[in-house]
């Protein structure tokens, strides 16, 4: 019985600081997704990226050439 | 990453990239294909002959003549706005788990607006939008300038909103001092297209993304806000 509320308290807790450990690497991971999607839409030189996003460039006022 | 913050994001950037296409073809790609007329030289301003005149006009948006350019228009602004829309949610969730605020749809709006300010206001105040047929200077030194200036722009709007004792005053230098830097520019006036155009076009740019960004801010805490974590 003891040894069964101790399991469930361990579980607990360890279900707890996953959360919390989730949550900042979920904050971290989505920054790193957007700043990946902002890199190819507005940062990237390569030619038919800029040439694919020119007009939406612009207007965004991305330097991008 | 947790759902709630991708889903969100990914619903935000969908409705603030479509809404934000729509007013690009309405407003802003009119000046911007006027001014490839006068970059590939099909139009000119203050022509040879010495009129100091040039016909206003030229350039109508045509969604069925270039399908695959205004698609991709369409496509990339869902994609920079999904991009936006990751960072906006990601500090959403990084304030209330630090419990500076509790994020509502209302209060969505204004951290769009000070995405707005901190993301093309402060870096357009020395690199305006650019029409085509502009020649700027070293793409390199001008990217740099552009992140830093929106970088410490950023930071100033979490400080004016978040910081506490003297920590917001700290947004004056942090917004002037690129300002003060200055961004690179060339020691020469190159453009080949009319001042008004260049300006009109500079103006209805800013006022897309307000649009955009408003728009952006909202939906993400909209999604944000509803979903249980």
């Amino acid at each position: 019985m003891e040894r069964d509320d101790m399991t469930t308290q361990t579980t607990t807790q360890t279900a707890a600081i996953a959360r919390a450990a989730t949550s900042t690497t979920g904050i971290v991971a989505a920054m790193a997704a957007g700043l990946l999607l902002l890199f190819l839409s507005g940062y990237a030189q390569a030619t038919i990226l800029h040439d694919a996003a020119h007009d939406q460039r612009h207007a965004m006022a991305f330097p991008c050439h | 990453m947790s759902m709630k913050l991708l889903t969100s994001a990914v619903f935000a950037g969908l409705a603030a990239g479509l809404i934000a296409a729509l007013l690009q073809f309405s407003f802003v790609t009119s000046s911007l294909l006027e001014g490839e007329l006068y970059e590939a030289g099909e139009k000119v301003h203050f022509a040879v002959d010495g009129t100091p005149q040039s016909p206003r006009g030229g350039a109508e948006v045509d969604l069925a003549a270039e399908p695959v350019r205004y698609g991709l228009t369409v496509a990339f602004n869902i994609v920079t706005y999904t991009g936006f829309g990751l960072l906006l949610v990601a500090l959403m969730a990084l304030a209330e788990t630090k419990k500076l605020t509790k994020i509502t749809p209302r209060q969505g709006l204004i951290w769009g607006l000070a995405g707005f300010v901190a993301i093309q206001l402060a870096p357009a105040m020395g690199q305006p939008p650019v029409l085509p047929g502009s020649v700027g200077a070293e793409i390199g030194p001008r990217q740099a300038w552009w992140l830093a200036t929106l970088l410490s722009a950023g930071l100033a709007m979490w400080l004016l909103a978040f910081g506490r004792g003297l920590w917001p005053w700290l947004a004056i230098p942090l917004l002037l001092v690129p300002q003060i830097i200055g961004a690179p520019v060339l020691d020469t006036y190159f453009g080949v297209t009319p001042a008004e155009l260049a300006a009109s076009f500079a103006a209805m740019s800013l006022g897309y993304s307000a649009a955009g960004w408003a728009a952006l801010g909202f939906f993400a805490a909209y999604f944000y806000s509803r979903q249980e974590a």
